[in-house]
């Protein structure tokens, strides 16, 4: 108990830091005048107030945070921050039930850009602003806990970026102290967030709609400020656009810091997944648009070619933009989109899912395997980019993509229970866990998961946030002994 | 020549061992005492038991009129110490050190007068790895050695039955391929020197120095034996420092198998090694090796640093059916042994990498020193300087010079890209490089002389 009241205490510093977030939403709802200005006031100050309260209430408890502690506060972080962010939704969206509103602000937070609203072009701009800068900030808040805290945890492998980075990091860890590496890896996000804005400004867009997609593209969230999503542009050069920075987003940030600290593009050769990322989505959108042509769905390949590009590193990313209904092409390419979303994105991105590193240990290791049934003694330590990785956090690998297909499988059954259709609650649960999007069926890129039932939302809920959070911070929570002394 | 020579291991024994005998003073320096006494009861010079990077130990050994310091113990820091303080306190003329590490060889200005002040560094590991590559290369070959830069080699080969010269006087070959130019240099049979004259028929198993261009080397080798196939299989025992790297400069261009005992080892090798394949086992373990075709490996290569186990791992491996067995021996009674039966080619480390040190004390301008056929014959290139005047080789015409019995010249380079065979009627030109074989080591000194420029030059 002592420990969940610590864990409230830093929580509470937290929510204060979080309340300066509403600023955003307030300057807009001043510009646009929009009529929401009071509402985000009032959720600030609220905000501000109970962080301050919880604060207050358990100082006695104040202590250096334990291993423990990181777990837990990560979770709570990515449950109550949604739960305070769906204030002024609420406040403003008449009959929109909390169910929903707590489904947007985690789909926000946890970068997956699922929405339950419809009539996005007519709401509010303030309203609009906030959904996406709830994307960047937890693109934001992903990156750190991505490369500052999980790897100090050794979550599924993680510690893979500690001590034996893989590639460029191994020749200079990033900066000594971690709250020195989070400043400059948000440094980093926000210049390429400042690149992403000015671009997409520069190719037609108004300065809202560049602001709220970068904050999309680059959390890779996929909120937009239309029911068309990006097809509402109808612009391939905006599409261009997107696709670059949603590629840019999908590296790894400690890879982008590097290559700017030491003004040297071949770093992105050097780390394995980068390449191994770029070679994939390169070879399926070729192949996907072949596919496309092949079977008629446009009259010619270079047609063919834009929207699979575009939908496809959409998908694949975990971003969820998409520029037509994919749901009505023929079946193998919107399931090949969904299965590139579970591999592709790279670790220390702001992508989710499995993540390109651990699908690479997972080959790796299956080629070990090969190679020691014929050659009994051998010995064959895993290498990725050139440095051995050992077999513990090979195990642990395992042992991530063992529990991530074990979530699948349950939360997917847990959908087909509530009466969904087959393809509609696997393609939800992937889209969720792997902070993606849209999924295929009712939930496709055409509907949106208002159709869902109440505790088909909340089973998307928990798979949106175990799938952001790396599923054993969630799922340690529930085992007896992380409560123990 | 006063040489002091650090280091009482492998290297630092055989050659105070050579040069004992070419009427040196030699003083050996070592930490270990029972290595020096050793030495000491076999060969005529002085020993000093201690630190080598110590310079009161090194007054002692009377660096001060030292000519040549050889830092050759087994710690790249003690050679380069020991060599940078020669070179400010004793102001030594020349400081030779041997150096390990990758890391400090990849650095050269480490060596410059202003860091460590060496004037030559020598790795006796990358010369094994080297010659042993070059023997892969030509899998037919006994040995091949490089000269004038890489243009010229000589190469030992084996005559077999089969080859088109066997059976012919050596005057054939002119006949049979006269667009390649090679020379036979020397030709061993039965272990006795045969001068090479015209009309010598080569017997199967003669032993066969011959000189070519490195670019007709395989044509050549044809000459002599039946045509064999490109080897691709190459299997190494032996994962230290020696097999390591030698895995490392064939597994791209060909497919490597490297036997190591000690697993912790063979972790360490796969972190370096990237197509290699590893095994973690005993190289004289006769399932492991056929669980492994050895029947289908080209070259063999024992490279432990047990002598016994290399021995029998090669004669397993060549029992199995490899094509060519190599095995390390640092034992120079088990190198005569070995040497010519089943196992092919039996290697002694500190033979192969004497000839590198010997460059730097010769006498005269020596570029290029190798020692063959276990430090009894030599073969070197120099380099010849002044006018018919002063010297004594320059301006006249091969058979005009007065070159001791056994002595030959092979071949010539001359400004760095021409390759003259060292035909009776070519005349040397000052700056030539002329690349020697001598058949008797006691030799050696009257060629030096030889070749040295007259007082009147300076």
């Amino acid at each position: 108990m002592l420990r969940t009241l610590t864990v409230i205490h830093a929580l509470g510093l937290m929510l204060m830091v979080f309340s300066l977030a509403y600023l955003m939403p307030i300057l807009t709802s001043l510009i646009y005048d929009d009529g929401t200005l009071n509402d985000f006031v009032l959720t600030m100050v609220w905000t501000l107030a109970s962080g301050i309260l919880m604060w207050l209430l358990t100082r006695r408890y104040q202590s250096e945070l334990s291993i423990r502690h990181g777990y837990l506060l990560a979770v709570t972080m990515w449950t109550a921050m949604p739960a305070f962010a769906t204030i002024p939704l609420l406040l403003v969206i008449k009959d929109l039930s909390f169910t929903d509103a707590y489904f947007e602000t985690m789909s926000g937070l946890t970068t997956t850009g699922a929405t339950v609203l419809s009539g996005l072009d007519a709401l509010p701009p303030a309203i609009n602003i906030w959904r996406h800068e709830l994307n960047w900030l937890g693109g934001m808040g992903i990156i750190v806990l991505a490369v500052a805290v999980l790897p100090l945890l050794g979550i599924g492998g993680r510690q893979l970026f500690k001590a034996e980075t893989p590639g460029p990091m191994k020749d200079s860890a990033l900066t000594p102290r971690i709250t020195e590496t989070a400043r400059n890896l948000w440094l980093v996000y926000l210049g390429i967030t400042i690149a992403c804005i000015v671009s997409l400004k520069a190719v037609g867009m108004t300065w809202l709609d560049a602001i709220c997609h970068a904050f999309a593209a680059m959390g890779l969230g996929g909120f937009s400020t239309h029911d068309a999503n990006v097809g509402y542009f109808n612009s391939p050069a905006i599409e261009f656009v997107l696709i670059l920075f949603m590629l840019l987003a999908a590296m790894n940030f400690a890879t982008h810091f590097l290559v700017w600290r030491e003004k040297n593009l071949r770093l992105y050769l050097r780390d394995a997944e980068a390449v191994a990322m770029i070679t994939l989505i390169l070879s399926s959108c070729l192949g996907i648009a072949l596919f496309l042509w092949w079977q008629g769905t446009y009259p010619n390949f270079w047609i063919a070619l834009r929207y699979a590009s575009f939908n496809l590193v959409s998908i694949a990313t975990d971003c969820g933009f998409n520029s037509v209904d994919f749901n009505q092409w023929p079946t193998f390419a919107p399931m090949w989109m969904l299965l590139l979303s579970c591999v592709t994105a790279s670790s220390g991105s702001t992508g989710g899912g499995i993540k390109m590193l651990r699908t690479l240990v997972l080959f790796k290791q299956a080629g070990r395997e090969f190679r020691r049934l014929l050659h009994p003694t051998v010995i064959n330590p895993m290498k990725i980019g050139g440095s051995v990785v050992a077999n513990n956090i090979v195990f642990a690998v395992l042992g991530f993509i063992f529990l991530y297909f074990m979530v699948v499988v349950s939360l997917t059954f847990a959908l087909l229970i509530s009466g969904l259709d087959l393809i509609s609650a696997f393609s939800a649960i992937l889209a969720c866990i792997n902070n993606a999007g849209p999924g295929l069926g009712v939930v496709g890129p055409a509907g949106n998961y208002s159709v869902l039932s109440d505790f088909q939302t909340w089973v998307c809920t928990l798979a949106m946030l175990i799938g952001r959070l790396e599923i054993f911070t969630v799922l340690i929570l529930f085992t007896p002994h992380f409560w123990r002394r | 020549m006063k040489i002091l020579i650090l280091g009482a291991g492998q290297v630092g024994s055989t050659v105070a061992e050579s040069l004992v005998g070419e009427s040196n003073d030699i003083t050996v320096v070592d930490s270990d005492g029972e290595k020096l006494r050793q030495l000491q009861d076999r060969l005529d010079l002085r020993t000093l038991t201690g630190n080598a990077a110590h310079p009161s130990v090194l007054e002692q050994a009377g660096i001060a009129d030292t000519d040549i310091l050889l830092a050759v113990t087994q710690s790249d820091e003690v050679n380069l110490v020991a060599c940078k303080l020669a070179a400010s306190l004793y102001n030594t003329p020349t400081r030779i050190a041997r150096i390990r590490g990758a890391d400090y060889l990849a650095r050269k200005e480490i060596f410059s007068a202003d860091n460590f002040c060496v004037n030559f560094s020598i790795s006796p590991e990358r010369i094994l790895t080297e010659y042993i590559v070059k023997l892969i290369e030509f899998p037919e070959a006994l040995q091949v050695l490089e000269f004038g830069g890489g243009k010229v080699s000589l190469v030992a080969v084996r005559a077999f039955e089969g080859g088109s010269l066997v059976g012919h006087p050596l005057s054939f070959l002119r006949t049979h391929m006269p667009q390649v130019k090679t020379r036979i240099a020397a030709i061993f049979r039965k272990d006795r020197p045969l001068t090479p004259q015209g009309d010598t028929v080569v017997q199967d198993g003669d032993e066969i120095f011959f000189i070519a261009a490195t670019d007709n080397i395989r044509t050549v080798l044809h000459e002599m034996r039946r045509k064999v196939k490109r080897c691709k299989r190459v299997m190494i025992v032996g994962g230290g420092n020696i097999g390591c790297r030698l895995a490392k400069a064939l597994e791209r261009d060909y497919q490597v198998k490297l036997i190591e005992y000690n697993k912790k080892s063979c972790e360490k090798i796969a972190g370096e090694l990237t197509h290699t394949l590893i095994l973690n086992g005993d190289g004289t373990d006769e399932k492991l090796l056929k669980q492994e075709h050895v029947g289908d490996v080209d070259v063999f290569c024992a490279l432990t640093n047990d002598d016994e186990n290399n021995i029998m791992s090669a004669l397993l491996a060549k029992q199995g059916g490899a094509r060519k067995v190599i095995a390390l021996i640092n034992r120079s009674a088990y190198v005569d042994l070995v040497q010519g039966g089943k196992i092919d080619i039996a290697l002694s480390p500190a033979q192969v990498t004497i000839g590198s040190l010997l460059t730097y004390v010769r006498q005269g301008d020596v570029a290029v020193v190798h020692s063959l056929r276990r430090g009894a014959a030599e073969a070197l290139e120099l380099v010849v300087h002044g006018d018919r005047q002063s010297s004594r080789v320059v301006g006249r015409r091969i058979d005009e010079i007065d070159l001791p019995q056994g002595a030959t010249i092979g071949a010539i380079v001359r400004n760095n890209k021409e390759v003259i065979m060292g035909n009776h009627d070519v005349v040397i030109e000052a700056e030539d490089h002329i690349i020697l074989f001598v058949v008797d080591k006691a030799m050696v000194h009257k060629v030096e002389k030889l070749f040295q420029v007259g007082l009147g030059f300076f």
